[in-house]
């Protein structure tokens, strides 16, 4: 891995001294075709290895995204994110040069500068997990439904969990291997967020949160999650 | 005692469940299971043949009549019958997932043969397209 030139590693990450190589960007990827090259463009710009863990999308966002330059892990059926993320991190953890691994959600919404922050955080070694938070600043600007939804599931998570965070669902994490090593995701749907929180809660890593902007565009506005779906989080949750 | 057709087709479908279900296989552990499968399916057979049973079984916990008593019954199994489901459901779908990540990453090689060309992926792309898994 050593030997490797970082000929598509932009100025970006060479201004910020991070060492691309020891860090595997995590995309989870279904049916997103219309966005995931150029979000893929966009984060190799800064990191050079990624990783898009297909979950058996119907449409070409694995051959795009491979062409895109990521590799890409397919699953043979649909799972559901939280098994594709578990999957992503498997991947990662079989690069022995892997020490940082970021979480980044296929549709768009996440910042590569916040990215970027977050490894650095980790790199300085600040804490052993970095969560991106959306409510660290007045940046984000959720629906006020979505906002109030939000707050309640980071309620429910800080209340189960040994750990005090400021949003519990955000896509846009970074996490040191020996943290990763130990993450067994086992909530297939999006309950995963609240799991991996718990996880991280649990073997007592040291974590700090970072202000992220999420870009809520009408296309990630279009796929993102009804808020139905907390209640089926919930659910799952629960009777876990 | 007059056995009406109703009672007849009760006892059929009683038995052929508890034969059903009896004929999963299974480890020692499905014993106890089967056990009270059979003692259900006897009791079933019981109630059938002497509905007023339920009705001693009702005054014996305080219930008014045996028909609500076997509606309360009828109740906690299905709830219980709904939660094992759901774990023996999740147990199911923790194994397949751990089967098809398997396929996933065994099909995906080590990181290391691509990480480093830039024009790897392309040709990763174009293997792909012999694959079963392509365009599915």
């Amino acid at each position: 891995m050593t030997t490797q030139q970082p000929t598509y590693t932009f100025e970006r990450a060479e201004q910020m001294g991070s060492r691309v190589h020891d860090t595997w960007v995590v995309i989870p990827l279904y049916n997103e075709e219309s966005v995931i090259s150029d979000v893929i463009a966009q984060v190799r710009t800064a990191f050079a290895q990624v990783v898009c863990v297909d979950d058996g999308s119907s449409d070409r966002s694995a051959d795009l995204a491979a062409k895109a330059g990521a590799r890409v892990v397919r699953h043979p059926l649909n799972l559901g994110q939280g098994a594709a993320l578990q999957t992503g991190f498997d991947y990662a953890l079989t690069d022995p040069s892997m020490q940082y691994v970021v979480t980044f959600d296929a549709d768009g919404q996440h910042q590569i500068a916040d990215a970027l922050g977050m490894v650095e955080r980790l790199r300085a070694g600040e804490a052993d997990v970095v969560f991106g938070s959306r409510f660290l600043d007045e940046r984000t600007k959720p629906s006020f439904a979505k906002n109030m939804v939000l707050r309640a599931a980071v309620g429910y998570t800080n209340m189960t969990t040994h750990t005090r965070l400021t949003d519990a669902h955000n896509g846009l994490r970074a996490i040191r291997r020996p943290v990763v090593e130990q993450l067994d995701i086992t909530q297939n749907g999006m309950a995963h967020a609240s799991e991996l929180v718990a996880q991280i809660g649990a073997l007592k890593s040291s974590y700090v949160e970072h202000p992220v902007h999420i870009l809520y565009t009408d296309y990630s506005k279009a796929k993102g999650q009804s808020l139905w779906n907390s209640i089926n989080i919930l659910a799952d949750l629960i009777l876990r | 005692m007059k056995i009406v057709l109703i009672q007849l087709l009760l006892i059929v479908v009683v038995i052929l469940t508890a034969v059903r279900l009896l004929r999963d296989r299974g480890a020692r552990t499905q014993a106890v299971r089967r056990l009270g499968l059979m003692l259900f399916a006897a009791v079933a057979i019981w109630s059938i043949l002497f509905p007023s049973v339920w009705n001693h079984f009702a005054k014996l916990v305080g219930v008014g009549r045996g028909t609500d008593m076997v509606l309360y019954a009828l109740v906690v199994a299905f709830l219980s019958f709904t939660l094992t489901t759901y774990v023996r459901f999740r147990e199911f779908e923790t194994r397949y997932t751990k089967l098809a990540r398997r396929l996933a990453l065994d099909e995906a090689g080590p990181p290391q043969a691509v990480a480093g060309a830039v024009e790897e992926p392309a040709q990763a792309g174009t293997e792909r397209k012999e694959t079963p898994y392509a365009g599915s």
